[in-house]
This record gives structure tokens, sequence and C-alpha cells, in this order.
């Protein structure tokens, strides 16, 4: 029997293999041949791991022959951003500095998806060490918008937006340091959910903002979302800052009725700027969520202005202390052209880094230089304070807040690349939860007049990706029943 | 708009951060950097005297901030193997990482 790989989602596919429609291995070479057939135009993938996935996969099938009880995702394709490392698979964070980059060691988040059963098909595109909002700073050429090839697919988790959006892997797992999953799952019309920071492992995520990282799941639906988070999700003694809180059953949960739930519209989210088109489809579900019982309460959040720049003090000056371990010594790209180490050092960064890459390391370097340090960076931290107070306080009132994830849809390729500033603001609607810490979850909620998907974000309390999901799922299910 | 940042010290900061920059780099590195400082220098509206300054992004999500700044134990553990941890090096003698000279006789 021929599967749609279109319409694959990873409760599906399980249970496709399971019932013996198909099997691992069949599966995992129907989704290469489409890769083969399709990404060229796309530019979705990096590398492919076809020895990893057809052994995975045959490990699957032995199980099934046997008759016995198959793990949580057997058998499902799942592609990871080319910022998370790989034992024995190349991991180049979208930069020339690791292009010949062979990682010794898995990722945590990687490894735990491989044990629930899945299968990892290959390494996904993105700006360089996840740096852009468009996917157009990839060291290896930018990725296409999916649903129109003449657009960005956002970034910088492109490459993992795209392969869910093309059907050409069931499921990814991205990284989010000031939007990176959630920008790109609206501009591609999948869901992308940034768990609680500390929830998931970074174990293996290659540094660019520490305080700010986070790694998450783009799947087709919310409970896929779940489903992946489930198995990525609790304490790993690699990574101390990963918490120690107990995992819900977060599957079980979705369906509980969002009737009763108070849900916060902050008004600073709605303002100038926000395409209309946008402003009407979150709109929409909002009052469907109010149908379903919800109590909608209009909240302030109001140092929401003042989120971009603070982010952009913080992210670099961090991304500036990480990246000092590219110098050519122990891996990546090291200058032929040298005499000194000094030289080595210089010339080796100046050939490995892109342009938006340098100009983050300076501006960090500025802002922690001598003389900068209280006037940028420390005040940042403690306007990111500030930031955090505006959550809890609107907490108090409300269960979660909606918003939109993005003031426009997806932007065409070339549009705002040469304004670095005009490239920050696509992240106005999301940065803010990175600094914060809490989950944050965009989900499509329709289409512009154009075709373009329309993402829409729910943010909840630290932990609570479960209320997080349930009202996502509301959403989805209400624009199911529309269409 | 007043220049925050000079081409003199567009090379004073790229020297702390090892970089290079070319000429046209540089000049770039200029006008983007005065751009984004503008947009940052929005903060300065803010008055954040009495505001501490956020330094943790966990313990604030926990009552138990123990359990989040828990050390492991102070014992030996497998780490990688001299091998794995040469093999992506652009020069090694099976020993050490190799650079170029440092102290010149």
């Amino acid at each position: 029997m021929e599967l749609d790989l279109n319409v694959l989602t990873v409760a599906s596919t399980r249970t496709a293999i399971e019932q013996r429609q198909v099997t691992a291995t069949s599966l995992a070479e129907s989704f290469y041949k489409k890769i083969d057939a399709e990404d060229k135009q796309v530019n979705a993938y990096l590398s492919l791991s076809k020895d990893r996935a057809l052994a995975q996969a045959a490990r699957i099938d032995a199980l099934a022959d046997k008759g016995e009880a198959l793990p949580p995702l057997a058998g499902v394709p799942i592609a990871i951003k080319d910022v998370m490392v790989t034992q024995g698979l190349r991991t180049t964070a979208g930069s020339k500095i690791l292009e010949k980059f062979i990682p010794p060691y898995d990722c945590t988040a990687v490894a735990r998806l491989e044990a629930a059963g899945a299968v990892i098909i290959g390494k996904t595109n993105c700006d360089e060490f996840a740096m852009g909002s468009s996917n157009e700073n990839s060291a290896y050429g930018p990725v296409r918008n999916p649903r129109d090839l003449t657009r960005v697919p956002g970034g910088s988790s492109g490459g993992s937006a795209a392969v869910v959006a093309a059907g050409t892997a069931v499921a990814s797992l991205g990284s989010d340091t000031g939007g990176s999953i959630r920008q790109p799952a609206a501009f591609c019309g999948v869901v992308g959910l940034m768990p609680t920071y500390g929830r998931v492992s970074r174990y293996g995520l290659i540094a660019f903002a520490s305080s700010l990282d986070h790694i998450g799941p783009f799947t087709k639906s919310v409970s896929d979302s779940a489903l992946v988070l489930q198995h990525i999700a609790g304490r790993d003694p690699l990574d101390s800052t990963s918490a120690d809180v107990p995992v819900p059953d977060y599957v079980a949960e979705i369906g509980t009725p969002v009737k009763g739930l108070r849900i916060g519209v902050p008004k600073e989210y709605f303002a100038e700027g926000l395409d209309s088109e946008i402003r009407s489809a979150v709109d929409a579900s909002i009052q469907n969520l109010a149908a379903a019982g919800c109590e909608v309460v209009p909240i302030s959040l109001p140092h929401t202005k003042y989120a971009i720049p603070t982010y952009y003090v913080i992210a670099t000056a961090e991304a500036s202390s990480n990246l000092a371990r590219y110098d050519g010594v122990r891996y990546g790209h090291r200058s032929n052209n040298v005499r000194t180490l000094s030289e080595m050092y210089r010339r080796s960064r100046d050939e490995g880094f892109g342009s938006e890459v340098k100009r983050r390391i300076m501006l960090g370097t500025y802002v922690l230089s001598a003389g900068y340090y209280d006037a940028y960076y420390l005040k940042a931290q403690r306007v990111r304070t500030l930031l955090t107070q505006d959550f809890e306080n609107a907490f108090q009132q409300v269960d979660a807040i909606i918003t939109p994830t993005t003031p426009t849809p997806a932007f065409k390729l070339g549009e705002k690349s040469d304004d670095p500033v005009a490239m920050y603001l696509a992240d106005i609607y999301t940065v803010t939860a990175d600094l914060v810490g809490i989950p944050g979850i965009s989900v499509p909620c329709g289409n512009s007049k154009e075709g373009l998907p329309i993402g829409l974000q729910i943010l909840a309390k630290h932990f609570d990706e479960s209320t997080m999901f349930r009202l996502a799922h509301a959403v989805e299910h209400s624009l199911a029943a529309k269409a | 708009m007043n220049e925050k940042v000079t081409e003199k010290e567009v090379g004073y900061v790229a020297d702390l951060a090892n970089l290079e920059l070319t000429a046209d780099e540089r000049t770039r590195m200029v006008r983007d950097l005065n751009s984004i400082l503008g947009f940052i220098d929005t903060l300065n509206e803010l008055d954040t005297t009495n505001v501490p300054p956020m330094a943790q992004v966990t313990a604030v999500n926990s009552s138990d901030t123990a359990k989040h700044s828990e050390l492991r134990e102070d014992a030996s553990r497998p780490s990688l193997s001299h091998d794995a941890a040469l093999q992506n090096a652009p020069e090694h003698d099976h020993n050490f990482f190799k650079v170029p000279k440092v102290i010149e006789r």
C-alpha cells in the first residue's frame, strides 16, 4: 500500500509500521527518494544520514517481524537542525568554519529520539550559528519556503520548518534563541514549539547564547508536538541547566477541554506594524476560543518594545564569548596562510565566519568591553528583569497569552538582507519568551489572501506546556472545523 | 545621529575579538554597529536604578533553587579517547594539537 508522505504524522507513521502497512526500511527509502526529487529547489537538507537511518529502520523492522512491542516513535523519520551534533555525521551549524566537522558524540535530544525508535534521516540547513531570521545567512545557500519558493522560510531553523512543510520529514528538531523555531513555523505553516528554558537538555547543541538557547520540535500537528516533546524532555546530568522538574503526560492531557481557561491578549502585540490579515486571523481564533468557553482578558506587557534591543545586547554578548572557541586549533577551519599563532586565530576566524556572525561577535565584544559593560550589558540584564516582571504580573490574571507569531507573513528573499535592524524586527513577538524563559508555541491559524501561512503564538507559565498544548489543540481543531 | 563607534574603535574591538576584517568590512561595520547601537539606546528611556540585573533564568522558575545548582560528585568518569578528541584537529602529532610557534628565539 502506498502511503502519502505529505500527510503522515508521528502517530500515524508508527501505527502504519505497527500494522505492517509499511516497513520502517521502505518508508525511510521512500523519504530519501522524495528528498532526491524535491529538495534541490528548497535546499533544506545539508547532509543525509542514510546508513544510520537504514540501520535504525532495520532494528525497528526486526522488532516488528518478531511481533514485539514497538517503541513510541518507531520508524518515524525525523530531521535535525545542523546545530545539534551527531556522532560520525557532519555538523556545520550552517558555517564554513565547521565545513568538515565530524562530531565524536551525539546531542542528548537526538540520542533520546533514537532511543525512542525514531529514524534520524538528515541534517537541515539553517542560518550560520542560528543567527538570522530568514535562513539567508547560511554558508550553504538560502532555504526557500516550500509554500512559495520566492519567499524565505524564516530562520534560523528554516530548513527544519521547510522539511516538515514539504513533507520530506515527518518531524524535525530546531533551536530557538530569539524566535528561531516559532517564526519559521509560522512562515511555513507548521507547528513549532519552544519548551520552557531547562525543559530539554542542550547537551550537544552548538552554543549561540546560553541563557537563551532552547531545543524544540517542528511537527504537522499539536499532538505530534506533544509526543516529540515527551521523549526529549527531562533532566540530563550532562546539562547542568536542564531542570529536574517532572515531565507530565502531555499527550494524555491535550484533549482536556479549554473551558474556563483565562487567555490574555496583550495590546502591545496588536499595535502598529501588525499586518491586517494576521490581525484578523488571530482575532478569529481568539473568538473561537471564547466560544469554546475561554475567558478572554485584555492585558498589558508594558516593556514589550524594549525586548529586541535587550535581546541584541545579551545574545551578542553571550555569542561573542561562545564563539571564541573557533580558533583553528582543535577543530574547524584553519587558515593556511599564517606565520604566527595570533595570525592563525584572526585569519581562521575571518575566513570561516560570515558577515552576520562577525557583526554579532563585534557587537557582543563591544557591549562587554571596558567602559561599556554597565551602560549596555548590565542595563540590558536589568531590563530583562522588567520583562520578566511583566509576565509574572500577567500570569496572576491569566493562564496563557495569545499573540500573533510574526508581524508579517513570509517575506521575499533579499527583501531585508541589507538592513540588520529591519531583519531583527521579524522576531518582535517571539523574542521576549526567550528572555523570560517561558514556553511558546506557534500554530497555524489561517492563510493570507496570497495563500501564505499565518501563525498564532501561545505563551504559558514556566513548565506549563500542558496548558499551551490544550489551547493550541483547540485552535487547530476550530480551524479544521471551519475548513 | 551621533557616531558612537568610529573606525578606530572598530579596529580595537576587532582586535579583542580576534578578527581582522577587510577595509570594506570595517566601513560596513562602523555603519551597522552605529545603527544597531542607536536602536539599543532606546533602553535608556527606562529608569532601572532599583532594578536588579537578571542573571539566572532557571532560578526564577522554581522555589527550589538548590535543585538547579546541584553539583555532580567530583569523581573521574569516562571521557573522549585521545584519538576521538584529535580527529577534527587541523594539525596534530597524535599526542597534542599543533599550532604555529608561539615563542620566537
